[in-house]
C-alpha cells in the first residue's frame, strides 16, 4: 500500500522564519509603542514562528489529527501556568 | 506551501493507535514532557521578573542582541538544512542527506560556539549567574547598569539548559551522520532521521521562545 504527498516547501517556511525575526528586532528596538503592546506583539510573532516550525518542520500540518491534537495537549496547561504567574501582577 | 516533489509514503505496515510507529510516538512524548520542563522554566522567570523587575535590565542594555538575532538566524538555518535532509533520504538520495546532516551539524557547532562567545564576554563583563551584584561597564561603556543576582542566574539557567540541548542534539546528529554514511537510511525506511529531526526542530523551537522572552522582553 502506497500513497503520494507533497513536500513543502521549507525554504519558503525558512524565508518566513527569518523574516519575521528581522521584524521581531525591528519592533523591540524601533517601534515607539506602549510596553504593554510591544509585548503582546513580540509574543504574537514568537507564537507565529513556532507555529511555522511545528506545522511544517515538524510535520504536525501532514500528521493525523490525533497526534496534533496530542501534540497540542499540553499547551492549555502551559498557557495556564504562565498566565496564573501572570495573574500575580494584577 | 507545497513543493513540486512527492514522495512515496510507504505504509508497510499498519499503525493503530496513534497513527504513526512508535520510535516516533515515543519521542513526541518526551518533546511534550520537555514543553512543560520549559514552560516551568518560563513561569519562574516570570515571577522572579515581576518580583524584582529593578533587577533586570532593559533589552540590549547587558546582552548582545544583534549577536543573539544572527544565532537566532543561525539555528533556523539548521532546521532547514535538518528538513532538507529528510527531504533527501524521503527521496532517496543519500549523497545529499549526507551534506544536509554535515550541515546541520555545522551551525549546530556555530550556535554553540557563539553562544560560549556570548557567555564568555559576559562573564568577563561581570555578568555571571551567582554574583552579589552586577556592576560591570555596560557594552555603551555608561554602565553600571545591573544590582542582583537573579538576572544573571535566570538567564544562564534558561539559555544553558537549551545550550545543554543543543549540544545533546549535535551529539546525536554526529551519530545519526555516521549512520548515514553506513547507509543506514533508505527511502523506505529513515525513521531515525525524522526522530532526529523532530528534536532539532523542538530545540529550534524554544529558542524561538526564550530569544523572545529573555533578550527582547
Amino acid at each position: 500500500m502506497e500513497t503520494t504527498r507533497k513536500q513543502p516547501n521549507y525554504v519558503m517556511v525558512w524565508a518566513g522564519l527569518a523574516a519575521l525575526t528581522v521584524v521581531e528586532v525591528l519592533v523591540a528596538f524601533i517601534a515607539a509603542l506602549p510596553k504593554e503592546i510591544l509585548i503582546v506583539i513580540l509574543i504574537a510573532l514568537a507564537v507565529w514562528k513556532a507555529l511555522l516550525v511545528a506545522m511544517y518542520y515538524m510535520h504536525l500540518r501532514f500528521e493525523p489529527l490525533r497526534l496534533a491534537l496530542m501534540a497540542a495537549s499540553p499547551l492549555p496547561l502551559a498557557a495556564i501556568l504562565v498566565l496564573a504567574v501572570l495573574a500575580e501582577k494584577f | 506551501m507545497s513543493h513540486a516533489g512527492a514522495v512515496a509514503v510507504s505504509a508497510r505496515q499498519p499503525m493503530p493507535g496513534m497513527g504513526v510507529y512508535n520510535q516516533k510516538l515515543g519521542m513526541w512524548v518526551f518533546l511534550l514532557s520537555e514543553v512543560m520542563f520549559f514552560t516551568s522554566l518560563i513561569g519562574s522567570y516570570i515571577i522572579l521578573r515581576f518580583a524584582q523587575p529593578e533587577a533586570f535590565a532593559a533589552p540590549g542594555e547587558v546582552l548582545n542582541v544583534p549577536l543573539t538575532a544572527l544565532n537566532t538566524f543561525i539555528l533556523i538555518c539548521s532546521s532547514v538544512t535538518m528538513v532538507k535532509a529528510f527531504a533527501a533520504i524521503e527521496l532517496g538520495n543519500q549523497k545529499a542527506l549526507r551534506l544536509w546532516l554535515l550541515a546541520t551539524i555545522a551551525l549546530g557547532v556555530v550556535f554553540l560556539s557563539i553562544q560560549g562567545i556570548e557567555y564568555y564576554k559576559l562573564a568577563h563583563e561581570g555578568f555571571v549567574p551567582m554574583a552579589d551584584s552586577y556592576a560591570a561597564v555596560g557594552r555603551d561603556g555608561v554602565g553600571p547598569v545591573l544590582g542582583a543576582p537573579v538576572y544573571g542566574f535566570t538567564f544562564y539557567t534558561m539559555t544553558g539548559f537549551h545550550g545543554a540541548h543543543v549540544t545533546i542534539g549535535v551529539l546525536c546528529l554526529m551519530f545519526t551522520t555516521w549512520r548515514a554514511f553506513r547507509g543506514a537510511y533508505t527511502a523506505e525506511s529513515h525513521g531515525g532521521v525524522e526522530i532526529m529531526g523532530l528534536y532539532w526542530h523542538f530545540v529550534d523551537l524554544v529558542w524561538i521562545i526564550l530569544f523572545t522572552i529573555v533578550y527582547l522582553i
